[in-house]
């Protein structure tokens, strides 16, 4: 018998699409289409969605979950939260998990506070007791103990998601599974949630969180894992885990520096990004130049996106041709220059992501280019660290002072 | 830490048995689902708990309309209000748990694709109101009783056998139907008109007396008839019919039920990559 909070072995799970079937979703196709093709062997494409993952989570863990996009993160937490079944191999779960998938998940907007905290709470694996038991509590953090017996309808977003998030937060399940919910609420409820994350580790509960967000991964988690495209890269530190992510960055910059590796219908394809000042100071104008093929075959205007993201990769900023009105012909050549004036990034490493789209996306290259901006900051006067940490750009402010 | 209970999950292999143990742990799930269904229906609705007591009444009363005076069928001596009602409200709770529990997978899939929790406790949690609805139908029924002045028998003992019966029977369907609508939706419109071929073909707002002899076997093969006339004699105190129609009406419930279960657990594990 194991003692770990988690253990996986061999975990896959594959999705498979069948390529001729795949539109057929009512029985009387079904049934017609096994008529017409009685002997035919259906055909599939696999996807591995994770593949041949092993891993052992100790109790007391707070394990963040980091990858790009499809990396397969969210359906590692829809297995292990028993969401969904593996294909094959095994996973041994030392407690009872509660999950935090999305927030509000079986809230039903026209039953009352009360009603729901206790639907949801049977939902997520509470006994009535415990429910009972941590009622007032819940209510206390979500603080919404005036509204308790109005419909849900009724309340504001925001009191919504504090309303569920505090009845997850208060699962005494011994395993916590939670995917991106800790950026709802202002401020206040953003951080109380954090610490209440943290408590949870610290009595030696299991926490698995993934997020998009890799900063409230450095946070929050005590180790982490780093997944790409359905396998397990990395298993350790969060320090570690970052760094992978990271570099995953400029290993696909490299990658996709060839055009027919990158998504998009090839209809056309980028053949330059050039960001103008590699490195620049914070209020320097972000220039960028693309250069664009004519693409003779192809109907009507198209427009282009540009994203500036930082080395975590969120997008700091989207420029989209469409919201100034640019609009390109595909019959000749185009060599736009994007001049993206007023932003002031903070120090650090960017890189440009642009997508040429019509109806649907032609082209995207992600790290097509990247630059640095130096910690020059703009402001008049030398200040410590501690007044410029906070926040993900900087701005142009005064202070007003009244006499 | 280390006393919890440990869980081995592995990959979905073959027809197993549901997980008793842990439908029992989410026994909550049940009770609230249910009672929130009963909420919904009522909170919002003017008529309220009327609708419940309306709707069998109109039914009845066309009935005896159209087939009592209209066709001029018999109604074994009992008046044919009370007669068809008496079918209609057996009907109902067939139907009802049928009808309900077949959609309620599809109607909750938000849930099932991204919480974990015993699936089958949705359908089977939609059976609490249909039960309401036949305890406040069957008070109406008293009224008539004693306003029409027929009085049930010994046979009313045997009520709530015919009852669990029917859930079960019903239940079974039920499980196995929305089971299959996850991923094939057409269920959904097959289910209620193959139910409304079941109506007409069970005696219900017809007595089988009105039924030529000649095809009598078919209805007689019917366990759908079983269990109406089960019930008609526990409440109208009518002939009783023949034991092997009693213990067969049993069985057939609780067939069906572990069938429907059997196809629930076989693609309850694909549920949320599908729905």
């Amino acid at each position: 018998m194991r003692d770990t909070a988690i253990s996986v072995e061999h975990l896959t799970k594959v999705y498979r699409i069948n390529r001729r079937t795949a539109h057929i979703d009512r029985i009387t196709d079904a049934i017609v289409d096994v008529l017409r093709n009685p002997t035919r062997r259906p055909e599939y494409d696999e996807f591995h969605a994770l593949n041949d993952i092993s891993l052992d989570i100790p109790w007391g863990e707070a394990l963040g979950i980091v990858g790009r996009n499809g990396a397969g993160k969210s359906t590692l937490l829809k297995l292990l939260t028993r969401i969904t079944a593996p294909t094959t191999g095994l996973i041994d779960l030392g407690g009872r998990v509660g999950s935090l998938l999305e927030v509000g998940t079986g809230f039903h907007p026209e039953l009352t506070g009360r009603e729901n905290i206790y639907l949801n709470g049977a939902l997520l694996g509470m006994t009535r007791k415990e429910i009972k038991r941590r009622f007032d509590e819940i209510v206390d953090f979500s603080g919404v103990e005036r509204f308790l017996d109005t419909p849900v309808k009724r309340y504001s977003s925001g009191m919504y998601v504090r309303l569920a998030f505090s009845v997850a937060a208060h699962l005494e399940t011994e395993i916590l599974a939670i995917d991106e919910v800790l950026a709802v609420g202002d401020a206040e409820f953003q951080r109380k949630s954090l610490q209440k994350m943290k408590d949870v580790a610290r009595d030696g509960r299991t926490v698995l969180y993934v997020s998009h967000q890799p900063q409230t991964v450095v946070n929050l988690c005590t180790s982490a894992i780093y997944l790409d495209k359905g396998r397990l890269l990395y298993s350790g530190s969060v320090d570690g885990a970052m760094h992978e992510y990271r570099s995953s960055f400029s290993r696909l910059r490299t990658e996709q520096v060839e055009a027919y590796r990158r998504p998009g219908t090839g209809q056309i394809r980028l053949d330059g990004v050039r960001v103008e000042n590699q490195q620049q100071n914070p209020d320097d104008d972000v220039v960028v130049e693309l250069s664009l093929p004519p693409a003779p075959d192809m109907v009507g205007d198209y427009f282009v996106s540009c994203h500036v993201d930082d080395i975590n990769g969120t997008s700091i900023v989207q420029c989209d041709s469409r919201a100034v009105g640019q609009w390109f012909t595909p019959a000749q050549a185009h060599r736009p220059v994007l001049r993206i004036k007023n932003l002031w990034l903070k120090p650090g490493q960017y890189s440009i992501k642009v997508s040429v789209c019509q109806a649907g996306i032609l082209d995207t290259w992600e790290g097509a280019d990247t630059f640095e901006v130096l910690p020059h900051y703009p402001y008049p006067e030398l200040t410590s660290e501690e007044a410029l940490k906070a926040g993900i750009v900087l701005a142009d402010f005064t202070y007003e002072a009244s006499s | 830490m280390t006393t919890a209970k440990r869980t081995i999950i592995t990959p979905p292999a073959g027809i197993g048995m549901p997980p008793f143990r842990e439908l029992w742990g989410a026994r909550e799930v049940f009770w609230r689902f249910g009672t929130r269904d009963i909420v919904l229906r009522y909170r919002q609705t003017v008529v309220g708990i009327a609708w419940v007591i309306i709707q069998p009444l109109v039914a009845a009363g066309l009935f005896s309309i159209v087939f009592g005076q209209v066709a001029d069928l018999p109604s074994q001596g009992v008046p044919y209000l009370v007669f068809s009602f008496a079918g209609v409200l057996a009907w109902n709770l067939f139907e009802g748990v049928i009808s309900r529990s077949s959609a309620s997978l599809v109607a909750n899939q938000s849930l099932v694709s991204k919480v974990f929790f015993p699936r089958m406790l949705v359908p089977l949690s939609t059976v609490l109101s249909v039960l309401l609805d036949f305890a406040v139908a069957c008070g109406l029924l008293a009224v008539l009783l004693i306003v029409f002045g027929v009085a049930p028998g010994w046979g009313l003992l045997l009520l709530p056998v015919w009852l669990l019966a029917a859930v079960m029977f019903a239940l079974g369907v039920g499980l196995a139907a929305s089971a299959m609508m996850v991923k094939y939706r057409d269920v959904g419109y097959v289910l209620p008109w193959f139910t409304q071929v079941l109506f007409f073909a069970t005696p219900v707002a017809y007595s089988l007396e009105a039924v030529p002899a000649d095809l009598e076997w078919l209805f007689q093969i019917n366990p759908l008839t079983w269990l109406m006339e089960c019930f008609r004699w526990s409440i109208l105190d009518l002939y009783a019919p023949p034991v092997w129609q009693m213990f067969g009406v049993v069985g057939v419930g609780l067939l069906v039920l572990v069938a429907g279960t059997m196809v629930f657990q076989k693609m309850e594990r694909g549920f949320a990559d599908v729905i």
